[in-house]
């Protein structure tokens, strides 16, 4: 990608942000791929290994190696995270691990808004908008869930959780967290 | 509300992350079929007061469909499996039958 | 007069005033006071009307059963109405004013009502209402419009906002009474995760207030032991001022926390709603006092015993100075013990059962109280105040014996168990002769997602009816609820000194021999203002299901839900029609337990976040330039963009002429964009389209249709072959996400041995129409790829670069007009948008919206789903069959299409419509025909589907659907007008515009 466009390119929220009793900012743009394949398929490791660096996730978990990550969508999806800039490189890599096998890999960079929701009762922003137990959602888990009227993934990563959404409804999730992030408004 | 766990990602999802799809273990009718075959197919739906086999599809997670076995009564849940099932797994249809004597089978 | 006592009050801070208001007068309550306790001190015991007579009401109880205390709270942007008193927290600065009477509180016009009230019987909706037939209009809707509903509506704003939180437990228990603590305590040592909720402001529910002792000292002891246990375990959860609202399927419950109702402005949620999944539900729910049926029994004054005790205890308050206490059980006494007690006179406990030997009796005896046994209350003295009582023989008729002056009455009738939560979700109910009470079958739990039961009712709500009952059975509904969880539990009770109390007696009307006089003015429902004599009339007249004598009077159906009045009220019933209580049974328990604020319910959803807008990476653009918004789906798209001075009709025709003659750029990002990819992807899309998309060479792209099973058209759009094995489906706007599940449905449900991915990149693109005249030079001028009409013919896409943004050009056009419809990565979407602009300025370059879209789609007689079908329309009748497969076997929707009444030649088609004077055909408009059908309607021959202005040809266009289709062209018809009259037009060729393409091909 030219220079001239890397200078263009903005995450859906150009970055907003909330301080609450947890903070809410929004990142990106964070490089994602979509792959479906099935987890038998031969070159499937190698496929995301390349890509990202990380062994492929078992059911729910998500592989996180720095600012990398696989995810375990279903049964015959991934989401690879990965710089940016860095998706075309993966993409080839992928192709060339998973030649003749049947998969999809596609970029949805693009097609989403990513979230940080950090503090110590960050998980209470996420329990008033997501019908997920949190004291049972383990360390590497990625949850598919919806956050209030739309769908939404997160997972627990260092001081908080990254969530993710869908681009369009970016600026509705950002107040959703805001708004459940209001100082004074700790559930416990 | 429902709570009805998913056979592909294990999550024991509520309804509100779930979409229903109605009667499972319908047999399509393409062209070629007669009027009764095609009619029974495309409309006609059993409506019982007790175990229903359903369609259900985890739109708000993995995105897949599953089937499920519950009594529309009591709304007790005897089991989900995978979608790609032609016929209910024979210990779900065993164990349903243990509760319910009087049940007449799946098709 | 009511009065705040000078000792005493567990629960009041007398060193912490708090100033209010009611009805405008400045009050002095205290800390810790409810808004109940607080006017009782302030000797306001007058407090409502009721709502169909009028008659003035005072408290009655001191909880949520409250039916008559019912005010508005607040003002303006936190104006609340239909608040119960004795629920609602004292703070500094409440505000509380009356409701239901004009034009004051102590004189009410309405109470006219009162004196006509023989002429308003139960059920006088269904009889007065009905003749003469005039008078419904000018006379009894505008009564029944003024008079309707309790309270006002709020018309500000709500200036507080709300939350849910979703939270999960295996032992969830609904009451902080002693059985709930209890119960909380064993759950909680068998290491469950447990929450434990109270509705009021404290634990420990009514044990104090009835002198319980427990594990040998007072209550409160105990109760307060217990909750720092509680506190200190990391697996409990404690709420307080929390209402266990509703039990639903699986465990599910709602309750509502009051956050911030004391401290309104302080940016805390004014409410949470809780949405509690729990393995168990413990429901401690408590008791209610019943009132006893007597005439004058809703004159202010007369109060639930417990309550009246609960008034002196809890907050130092009393009713009155002098007391007549009336019962059919010994637990009344404790009231007249806390009164004499307390220092106040009770001048006579009247007691129903003609033998009173229990040791709560023989204690007042020895306190002087006088006590009468086999008495009644023939009828209450006073107006909007009890002044004094007559009594008469519980046995007779009503011959009065004597009279007692007095200002207060504390009255029981017996305790009912708050069995709402036990029977939401299906719990069934046994009737307890002992105590004349429904209470849970154990036998007939509600049961959850195993089959089992998924509910335990503890302490009085499941009819154990002393302290001692009350602990033990806590205890082990709490070990059973834990190890129905999967935990192991020991059933250790706390014990109370057993108090025991000599039977109670059912009186359900005192005197029992009582004519219809007195009947008329003993009162079951005070809100709605249901009296004995009312259900003795339904069941006269027929109803003898006790769900249509609810719905016939309006018995139980006011905000309070029948509280006090339901059980009453059926035993009224009961004895009515000659039948035993369980017989006639108890109206359907449904939630809320009690009212939850609507903010409550809707939570978060308000303001920006009602909804999802869904918004495209050019969004702001478009707001920045002044675009008036139409919804389409959740996505908000630019309808047009108006300019100072322009109205929007003017803004779209300038748009569309612009668009023709020089270049228009639409954002059409919202267009579906699926990925369908595999070797089995052709014969996929070969079954999901009409048309034939295996055989699109690579490159290329094709118009499809797609049909529901039934041969419906569903969806429309162009279909690119990316490579080998790769699609790229376009889809509507509003059908990206219902197309990609249809895809799905059939890859995972049917041919799920067939080998294909689908993915929905609909949003990972920004996409852009570049259309008119000048649409090669603006993107020429870009540069970076050849989009000559030699390189990238029409219907021919290309993957290159614009202007050096990453871009994949489609040429396809649904104007008309020589069009390209550029894809390039979200993020770079408002750059890309920005640089076509700058670069088209000097071609004439302006942006269109929606509008114009559909003007010039209509103008090539290209359809729109949504205006051309509706659910009913094959491709067929929109004269779409090149766009089917003669050839295919199979696709979805061929079988439907084959029934005889959608191959019938009878249906109608679609064809074009250009009125003889040149005026726009209305939306909606029928085709009328001769003569009427089997229902006497008129019949019709066609109707129209769409319909402009076309500022191109200047003069109206439409298409419509018409019997014979196309074979009826040069016809003239008619189109019906809103106003009822018809307006002329000829059936013409549905290609207004440029119908050989030479605009296109170029």
């Amino acid at each position: 990608m030219s220079d001239r466009i890397s200078t263009h390119i903005v995450s859906p929220l150009a970055h907003a942000s909330f301080d609450g009793f947890a903070k809410v900012s929004e990142i990106g743009p964070v490089g994602m791929i979509g792959l479906r394949a099935k987890a038998d398929v031969p070159g499937l490791a190698a496929a995301i290994k390349a890509a990202v660096g990380t062994a492929a996730p078992s059911q729910r978990q998500i592989e996180i190696a720095g600012d990398r990550a696989a995810g375990w969508m279903s049964p015959d999806e991934y989401l690879l995270i990965l710089p940016y800039g860095e998706t075309d490189a993966a993409l080839t890599a992928i192709a060339d691990a998973l030649q003749g096998q049947h998969h999809l890999a596609v970029a949805i960079s693009d097609a989403r808004a990513v979230f940080r929701v950090e503090g110590a009762k960050a998980d209470q922003v996420l329990a008033k908008l997501s019908p997920v137990d949190f004291a049972t959602l383990g360390p590497k888990e990625l949850r598919r869930t919806r956050a209030a009227q739309v769908a939404a993934a997160f997972w627990k990563d260092g001081d908080g959780f990254t969530v993710v959404c869908f681009r369009s409804v970016a600026g509705y999730v950002m107040g959703l967290l805001s708004h459940s992030a209001m100082k004074g408004s700790e559930i416990s | 509300m429902l709570i009805l766990e998913c056979p592909y990602c294990g999550v024991k999802a509520e309804e509100t992350e779930l979409t229903p799809g109605y009667e499972a273990h319908l047999k399509r009718f393409g062209p070629g079929s007669s009027d009764t075959e095609f009619e029974d197919y495309m409309f006609a739906r059993k409506n019982p007061k007790g175990v229903h086999f359903e369609r259900w599809r985890h739109v708000y997670g993995c995105g897949k469909w599953f089937l499920a076995a519950r009594d529309t009564n009591t709304l007790e849940v005897f089991g989900t499996y995978p979608a790609q099932s032609s016929a209910p797994p024979a210990d779900l249809q065993d164990k349903i039958k243990a509760k319910r004597p009087d049940w007449k089978g799946y098709k | 007069m009511s009065t705040r006592l000078s000792k005493g009050g567990r629960l009041i801070d007398r060193s912490a005033p708090q100033e209010f208001s009611f009805n405008g007068k400045a009050m002095r309550g205290l800390q810790g006071d409810s808004l109940a306790s607080a006017l009782l001190a302030n000797d306001q015991m007058l407090l409502g009307r009721s709502f169909k007579y009028h008659r003035p009401r005072g408290l009655v109880a001191a909880g949520p059963e409250e039916p008559n205390a019912i005010v508005g709270l607040g003002r303006d942007g936190r104006f609340e109405p239909n608040q119960r008193v004795t629920t609602t927290e004292l703070f500094d600065g409440l505000e509380a004013a009356s409701q239901n009477h004009w034009p004051s509180l102590e004189f009410d016009v309405g109470v006219i009502n009162n004196t006509l009230a023989r002429f308003l019987p139960g059920g006088f909706y269904y009889k007065t209402f009905m003749w003469p037939r005039a008078a419904w209009k000018h006379l009894f809707e505008p009564i029944i419009r003024r008079s309707a509903g309790l309270g006002k509506a709020p018309t500000a704003r709500d200036a507080d906002r709300y939350e849910y939180t979703y939270s999960f437990c295996d032992v969830l228990i609904l009451g902080g009474g002693i059985a709930g603590l209890q119960a909380a305590l064993v759950a909680g040592a068998s290491g469950a995760r447990v929450m434990l909720l109270e509705q009021a402001a404290h634990w420990g529910g009514r044990a104090p207030v009835d002198g319980d002792v427990i594990e040998g000292g007072p209550a409160d002891v105990w109760i307060n032991n217990a909750v720092q246990t509680l506190a200190g375990l990391e697996n409990v959860t404690m709420k307080l001022r929390t209402m266990g609202a509703g039990v639903y399927d699986h465990g599910y419950v709602l309750a509502e926390e009051k956050v911030a109702d004391t401290t309104p402005g302080d940016g805390r949620p004014k409410k949470r709603l809780w949405r509690i999944r729990a393995k168990q539900i413990v429901t401690a729910t408590g008791a209610i006092e019943r009132p006893l049926s007597f005439a004058g029994n809703d004159i202010p004054g007369v109060m639930l015993a417990g309550s009246l005790r609960e008034f002196v205890v809890n907050y130092a308050v009393s009713a009155g100075d002098r007391t007549v206490v009336v019962t059919n059980n010994d637990d009344a006494y404790r009231t007249a013990i806390a009164l004499v007690q307390a220092g106040l006179s009770v001048p006579c406990i009247v007691d129903a059962r003609a033998s009173v030997t229990g040791d709560l009796p023989a204690k007042a005896r020895a306190m002087g109280i006088r006590v009468e046994a086999g008495r009644a209350i023939a009828k209450v003295k006073g107006g909007k105040r009890v002044t004094g009582v007559s009594l008469c023989a519980q046995a007779g008729q009503g011959a009065v014996l004597e009279e007692i002056s007095c200002d207060a009455v504390a009255m029981s009738g017996g305790w009912s168990p708050v069995v709402h939560l036990w029977s939401h979700c299906g719990g069934k109910l046994v009737w307890d002769k002992t105590h004349a009470h429904f209470r849970p079958d154990a036998t007939r739990p509600p049961t959850g997602a195993d089959g089992l039961a998924m509910v335990v009712p503890v302490g009085n709500a499941n009819g154990m009816m002393t302290a001692a009952d009350a602990l033990v059975c806590g205890a082990k509904g709490g070990a059973a609820a834990a190890e129905a969880a999967g935990f192991k539990a020991e059933a250790v009770a706390a014990v109370a000194d057993a108090a025991p109390e000599a039977d109670m007696e059912a009186v359900w009307i005192m005197p029992q021999g009582a004519g219809p006089a007195l009947k008329a003015k003993m009162w079951l429902d005070y809100q709605n203002d249901v009296k004995v004599s009312d259900v003795q009339l339904a069941a006269r007249e027929g109803y003898t299901s006790v769900e249509h004598t609810k719905r016939y009077t309006t018995l139980g159906m006011a905000t309070d839900q029948g509280k006090l009045s339901n059980i009453n009220g059926l035993a009224v019933l009961a004895d009515a029609l000659h039948e035993e209580i369980p017989q006639v049974g108890t109206t359907t328990f449904r939630p809320p337990y009690a009212p939850v604020t609507l903010g409550a319910l809707a939570g978060e959803s308000r303001g920006d976040i009602f909804q999802p807008l869904r918004k495209t990476p050019m969004h702001a653009w478009h707001e920045a330039n002044h675009a008036y918004f139409e919804p389409v789906g959740l996505w908000r798209r630019p309808y047009t963009f108006p300019r100072a001075g322009e109205n929007h009709e003017q803004a779209v025709h300038r748009e569309v002429i612009n668009t023709r003659t020089n270049l228009g750029l639409l954002d059409a990002s919202t267009l579906g964009k699926i990925i369908v990819k595999g070797p089995d992807a052709g014969k996929f899309l070969d079954m999901l389209y009409t048309g034939v998309m295996s055989t699109l060479p690579v490159g290329k792209c094709r118009y499809g249709l797609m049909c529901s099973e039934q041969g419906f058209l569903s969806d429309d759009g162009v279909v690119a072959r990316i490579d080998e094995d790769t699609w790229l489906c376009h889809t509507t706007s509003g059908g990206a996400d219902r197309i990609h599940a249809w895809m799905e449905d059939w890859l995972q449900c049917e041919w799920w041995d067939w080998q294909v991915y689908t993915a929905n990149v609909t949003e990972q693109l920004a996409q852009v129409a570049v259309v008119g005249p000048n649409a090669r030079k603006v993107l020429e001028k870009l540069g970076g790829m050849d989009v000559s009409k030699e390189a990238l013919p029409f219907m021919q896409w290309a993957d290159g670069t614009l202007g050096g943004f990453p871009a994949r050009v489609y040429r396809i056009s649904f104007s008309g007009e020589l069009s390209y419809e550029v894809a390039v990565p979200a993020s770079v979407g408002l750059a890309f948008w920005e640089a076509l602009h700058a670069a088209g300025a000097e071609f004439g370059a302006m942006v269109y919206g929606t509008e114009a879209l559909h003007i010039m789609r209509a103008e090539k007689g290209f359809i729109m789903i949504g205006d051309e079908t509706d659910g009913t329309i094959i491709p067929q009748d929109l004269n779409l069959g090149w766009a089917i497969s003669k050839k295919k076997a199979d696709y979805l929707g061929k079988r439907g299409q084959e029934r005889n009444f959608l191959a019938s030649p009878d249906r109608w088609k679609l064809a074009g419509f250009e009125t003889l004077d040149g005026s726009v055909v209305q939306d909606g408009a029928y085709i009328p025909s001769a003569g009427k059908n089997a229902n006497g309607q008129g019949n019709t021959q066609g109707r129209v589907t769409s319909t402009y202005y076309s500022p191109t040809l200047k003069k109206g266009i439409a298409m419509g659907l018409i019997k014979g289709g196309l074979d009826r062209i040069g016809d003239v018809v008619e189109f019906t007008t809103i106003t009822g009259g018809v307006v002329k037009a000829k059936v013409v060729d549905p290609v207004f515009y440029d119908k050989d393409g030479e605009k296109n091909n170029v």
